[in-house]
């Protein structure tokens, strides 16, 4: 479970979040939207405690981690696999190396089973083959696919997503939507998906947040959010400019 | 190792051996009438092991390790290779920056090595081939006035040189920030300060230990 209270997080004199709390229960797949800018990306590095707040607390299973140590943040991480935005991939190594990098560092494979899980890894997102490749001879979508792979191969509890589909075409969009459900029924994983597609909130999120201006603008499911009456949410799921402007007017 | 010590080798050869070239004709120019010929040979020695190998091949490589190895972190760093590092449980630190400096302080004082080799060398072509000076008056005079901590001192530089030069680097490379242009500043600056670093440093240097 992991559970966030009253985050505040600034920078060089712009608050990014300015209060933002919620809990995500185990299994669940939970969504973080808002326009560009509105601190997702953000919130999701102080899940994983790459960022510590200025003020707040993030929980996961019962470990305080925004005040935790490196070493003891170490192992909080073993159980968790980071989808970046664009991969980030090393990009000195190969594909295989990759994930072998992972693998290495977070379980006790070597030999014959780490090449299995390797390739086991690259075939359930459907990049068998490409163990030799290069990163820099990968499009967008296989490099957020071998991302995928990479956080997957670990067999973590839970898995955060930055962004996964942004900026790849419909089909791959829905490639990697489908992964993202087919890794929480067969891993029983808890994921949490930031993203700004709502494509990928329906068919994807059991529950999720808006946040705008550092703050929750809506909490609850994509059913809940379809109906909703407040002009900033509706904006955003429409994405409609003018809809705001027109009720200043 | 490889890459800041066997691929720095061509640079390091081709600048100490002009750099040797160098020393031995304008000394022998500025000798021309009143020093005997063969002090050349000593000239040569001497400011190749105390000055100019330690001191160029830091400089050039500044601009060959230290702003690859800044340009290399940056980019990972906005690329979110850093993030995924720490994200995989590494200590970015001992990942990254642990052997890229220690790297760095071991392969230099080679580098000079060669480069003392070189830039001798360079000075004993120079003044066999373009000048009066035979090579064993070119030995002669390298031998009259040669002292082995010459040569020890400039280890000490190669290593000081070493540590300071990779350590900038990935200082900023490690903090760049923003895409493109934060890795072009975080370049720019580790050479600016690597080489306003090394100047410094030789004077104190030789302040300390001469």
């Amino acid at each position: 479970m992991i559970k966030v209270n009253d985050l505040h997080k600034t920078f060089e004199g712009k608050q990014v979040l300015r209060g933002v709390g919620f809990t995500v229960n185990t299994g669940e797949t939970f969504g973080i939207i808002g326009k560009s800018g509105s601190g997702k990306s953000v919130l999701l590095k102080h899940l994983i405690g790459l960022l510590k707040p200025d003020v707040g607390e993030v929980w996961i299973d019962d470990k305080l981690i925004s005040a935790m140590s490196f070493r003891k943040l170490q192992r909080v991480r073993e159980k968790i696999g980071m989808v970046f935005q664009f991969g980030a991939l090393f990009d000195s190594m190969t594909v295989s190396e990759n994930i072998e990098l992972a693998l290495k560092k977070l379980t006790k494979l070597s030999g014959s089973s780490l090449n299995d899980r390797v390739t086991e890894s690259l075939a359930s997102v459907g990049l068998e083959g490409t163990e030799k490749l290069m990163p820099s001879e990968l499009s967008g979508g296989m490099k957020k696919r071998v991302g995928i792979a990479r956080a997957i191969a670990i067999k973590p509890e839970y898995m955060f997503y930055d962004e996964p589909t942004t900026g790849l075409d419909p089909v791959m969009t829905d490639t990697i939507n489908r992964l993202i459900k087919k890794f929480k029924t067969d891993e029983r994983i808890t994921t949490v998906v930031v993203t700004h597609e709502m494509l990928t909130v329906y068919d994807v999120v059991d529950r999720v947040i808006l946040l705008h201006e550092g703050k929750i603008q809506f909490d609850g499911t994509p059913e809940d959010i379809k109906k909703s009456d407040d002009l900033v949410v509706k904006q955003f799921i429409t994405g409609d400019s003018t809809l705001l402007l027109q009720e200043s007017r | 190792m490889i890459y800041i010590g066997a691929r720095s080798i061509p640079i390091v050869v081709l600048t100490a051996l002009f750099s040797g070239m160098v020393t031995s004709v304008q000394s022998a120019y500025q000798f021309s009438s009143w020093v005997p010929s063969w002090y050349v040979g000593s000239v040569v020695g001497n400011s190749v092991l105390l000055e100019l190998a330690p001191m160029i091949t830091g400089l050039v490589l500044t601009g060959r390790v230290g702003a690859t190895i800044a340009a290399e972190i940056g980019t990972m760093r906005v690329t979110e290779q850093i993030d995924a590092l720490e994200s995989l449980s590494f200590d970015p630190v001992s990942f990254l920056i642990l052997p890229r400096v220690v790297a760095g302080t071991i392969m230099f004082p080679f580098l000079i090595i060669i480069a003392d080799v070189c830039g001798v060398f360079g000075g004993w072509v120079a003044a066999t081939t373009s000048m009066d000076v035979t090579t064993y008056e070119f030995i002669k005079g390298f031998k009259t006035w040669f002292h082995p901590w010459d040569a020890w001192f400039g280890m000490i530089k190669a290593t000081t040189f070493g540590f300071t030069i990779t350590s900038i680097a990935c200082y900023h490379g490690y903090y760049t920030r923003g895409g493109a242009l934060g890795v072009g500043k975080a370049t720019t600056t580790t050479v600016v300060i690597s080489c306003v670093c090394i100047v410094f440093l030789d004077y104190l240097l030789a302040e300390l230990f001469l």
